[in-house]
């Protein structure tokens, strides 16, 4: 008998380049044992979806069916459902934009919309600036285009737009071609952190004068705890922003429903991307969205929502306060899903992952929320799923991992950072993290 | 629909090695239904027991892997019960997945095996065992394996080639085991050697990874190693080290089926680094790829196992 070369996947050498990246990796496993009822998840960004009202939704469903009929379960236009448009700008209104039915593209959430601009946008090489860190999904997304992703920092105000500005300024230098400026304004997901007013003015005038689109993505701006965050971007600035809106975070994620509000010099071309992805959303989804939009009272299942969440968020920060060791410190969301927890810097939260899994507890580690390696001890925590007592046992859990490893690193006399082993590429190992 | 024999295959639990003791027994499960078995998938949770004692099986099929599967915790389970079930008893699951204990054995029964020095969080945390890394760094050599005593899959498991990375490399490790083991680091050929008692020797697997070594990436990623089976050695010389992997199979005390890691070094030393008890029987794994070389497939293999389980039922 020759020996053989074994070919263990027949397809491997006809992969495309934006995926070759794609491995296994030693955290997604470590995820697997995460999802067990035992482990108090801190990690998913899942949308609480027992509160929201089964019966009015079970009504509205029937309702598109006697209504409606075969119309609804047909193939529908690729820019959307213009009844479900109408509601979305009612929706937006809120976010002080004014705009009009025309400019929305439905997409299968805005994580969707994410892929279109990617693919509208970017050459392989191109640089997409983001907020670092930035949305790991949007990371993931971006990097199927074999795009760079350019962090600029964010502080507890949101962006910096002084960081931003030079990093503009020496990307130019380089040559390089910026497609646009990715941003999260309210309540960052990973940061949780909110844009105040005067740097989103600030922001819309470099990128402006730098002749940059920005892409505002804002699946959490309903989801404010004590007040509505500032003026969408997109209130500001109708030529040079595309807005990103989800219904998943008040409504059904399930149901994948999310728009781009874009530019009307976009508009053409984003339709015609989006009809060769998928020819058009979901048109019963979209019908139940915009009945329950239109004729049912969602500002009620907002607020009951809101209510769970801000219940969670206090769970998460009084829990921190009480448990966390001297060196951590973390921000303080006004809304949305996410608290983001910088550990003393000795730290590698993915190394001490699997011990927080041991101890039943799991986080997910910042560096998922960076393409150049960065965020090494830091930690994305979420509260939107497990109810107030498995956060603050959560919570306790993670800080006895913390005061642990913080003991085993001073036996060990300290642990140089340039020594950290980087075992998964940062953007493609986190398929399915929120 | 009845079948002759219902088989519990059992997979998942707590283990670090969850996802991959799940894709072992799903393929498990759907090689012994292609068979004609009935077949149930358990997951090895709180209703582990209550379902096998009330599930009315014949035997089951252990798919575990890592902690309370192929620590043995599941085969002292299942002796209780009474119920027959494939692969390694208790206590040589127990000796084989404490690399330290088994390199013991192994060591007197004439196997080469890698010298290790185990390093206790609990002696570095309060007997001030750190001074002394530096020594043990000296006698072993660079580079050196960083690896937990108990696991698998190469979870927690870091290649040090320079002093200053061990510390970072044994906080890795900690996660997956309160003792890490610092291993002299053998350059060679890789091996796996399957033995599955009742089969004639399935041909050695070589290990050629693309980048790197055979971490955990590369274990699970298609494509990401060249696999050269039956490896590329003389006959004799592959002979050889399966003779080794059978004396580490016997000496263990292992039954039904092992597999032994092993790197044949420039001097034609084959070294045992370690036997798994419960081997990966997934799509990329090493047992299936030998056996499949040997011209038996997966349900053969499979069915093969549950059957040798299933003669010891008690009479």
């Amino acid at each position: 008998m020759l020996p053989a070369m074994r070919a263990d996947d027949p397809f491997l050498d006809r992969y495309a380049h934006g995926t070759r990246a794609m491995t296994a990796s030693e955290i997604r496993a470590l995820f697997a044992v995460a999802s067990r009822p035992e482990v108090v998840s801190l990690a998913g960004g899942m949308p609480f979806t027992a509160a929201l009202p089964f019966d009015i939704i079970g009504e509205v469903v029937a309702e598109v069916l006697a209504r409606e009929g075969a119309a609804s379960l047909q193939y529908l236009g690729g820019q959307g459902d213009p009844r479900l448009r109408e509601a979305l700008v009612e929706l937006m209104t809120y976010e002080g934009i004014h705009a009009s039915e025309g400019e929305i593209i439905v997409t299968a959430g805005s994580q969707q919309a994410l892929d279109l601009l990617a693919r509208m946008f970017c050459d392989p090489g191109d640089v997409i600036v983001a907020e670092g860190p930035s949305y790991v999904g949007a990371l993931s997304a971006f990097s199927q285009y074999q795009v760079e992703v350019r962090h600029v920092r964010l502080d507890d105000e949101g962006l910096d737009p002084e960081a931003l500005s030079e990093a503009l300024d020496r990307l130019g230098r380089e040559g390089k071609r910026v497609k646009f400026i990715y941003t999260v304004p309210n309540y960052h997901n990973p940061a949780g952190v909110t844009m105040n007013a005067e740097r989103r003015l600030r922001v819309l005038d470099l990128a402006r004068r730098h002749n940059i689109l920005i892409v505002e993505d804002n699946p959490y701006g309903r989801l404010g705890f004590e007040r509505d965050p500032p003026p969408a971007l997109r209130a500001d600035d109708a030529e040079n922003v595309v807005y990103l809106g989800s219904l998943s975070k008040v409504f059904c994620p399930g149901l994948r429903i999310g728009w781009a509000l874009v530019p009307p010099a976009l508009r053409e071309r984003m339709i015609l991307v989006k009809e060769a992805a998928d020819l058009c959303s979901s048109s019963f989804a979209q019908s139940v969205a915009y009945r329950y939009f239109a004729h049912y009272p969602w500002r009620e299942t907002l607020k009951a929502l809101r209510d769970v969440y801000r219940e969670r968020r206090d769970a998460m920060l009084d829990a921190l306060d009480e448990e966390f060791p001297a060196g951590a410190r973390w921000s303080r969301p006004q809304g949305g899903f996410y608290v983001w927890l910088e550990l003393p810097e000795q730290l590698d939260a993915r190394a001490m992952l699997a011990k927080a899994i041991a101890a039943r507890v799991a986080y997910v580690p910042g560096g998922a929320f960076y393409a150049d390696g960065q965020g090494g001890s830091q930690v994305r925590l979420s509260y939107c799923f497990p109810a107030p007592d498995r956060i603050r046992e959560g919570v306790r859990r993670l800080a006895g991992v913390v005061v642990e490893e913080l003991d085993l690193i001073r036996a060990l006399g300290g642990v140089p950072k340039m020594a950290r082993a980087v075992d998964d590429s940062p953007s493609t190992g986190w398929g399915g993290v929120q | 629909m009845s079948f002759e024999c219902s088989i519990a295959v059992i997979a998942g639990g707590l283990s670090f090695e969850r996802e991959v003791s799940l894709r072992s027994g799903r393929r498990v499960a759907d090689a012994l239904r292609e068979r004609g078995y009935g077949v149930a998938e358990l997951d090895a949770d709180d209703q582990l027991v209550e379902s096998l004692r009330t599930g009315g099986f014949d035997a089951a099929f252990v798919a575990m892997h890592g902690r309370f599967g192929e620590d043995g915790t599941v085969a002292a389970l299942l002796e209780l019960l009474g119920l027959p079930y494939t692969g390694s008893a208790f206590d040589a699951s127990r000796l084989a997945f404490d690399k330290l204990a088994a390199k013991a054995v192994l060591g007197r029964a004439g196997i080469s095996v890698p010298a290790a020095i185990p390093v206790a969080e609990g002696a570095l945390r309060e007997l001030g065992m750190g001074t002394l890394l530096e020594r043990a760094m000296d006698e072993l050599g660079l580079p050196v394996v960083v690896k937990p005593n108990r696991g698998g899959s190469a979870l927690g498991v870091r290649l040090v080639d320079r002093a200053d990375q061990l510390s970072a490399a044994l906080m890795s490790s900690f996660g997956y085991d309160d003792t890490v083991l610092l291993e002299r680091y053998v350059a060679g050929t890789e091996l796996a050697l399957s033995i599955v008692d009742g089969l004639a020797p399935l041909p050695a697997v070589e290990i050629r990874p693309k980048e790197g070594w055979y971490d955990f990436a590369a274990r699970y990623t298609h494509g990401a190693v060249d696999f050269r089976v039956p490896a590329e050695l003389e006959p004799d010389v592959a002979t050889g080290c399966l003779e080794i992997a059978k004396s580490a199979h016997i000496a263990l005390g292992c039954r039904d089926l092992s597999r032994a890691d092993a790197v044949l070094d420039s001097n034609g030393v084959c070294w045992v680094l370690e036997v798994n008890t419960g081997p990966g029987l997934t799509s990329t794994s090493l047992v299936p790829m030998a056996a499949d070389a040997a011209g038996i497939s997966f349900a053969d293999l499979t069915a093969h196992l549950t059957n040798r389980a299933i003669a010891r039922r008690p009479r």
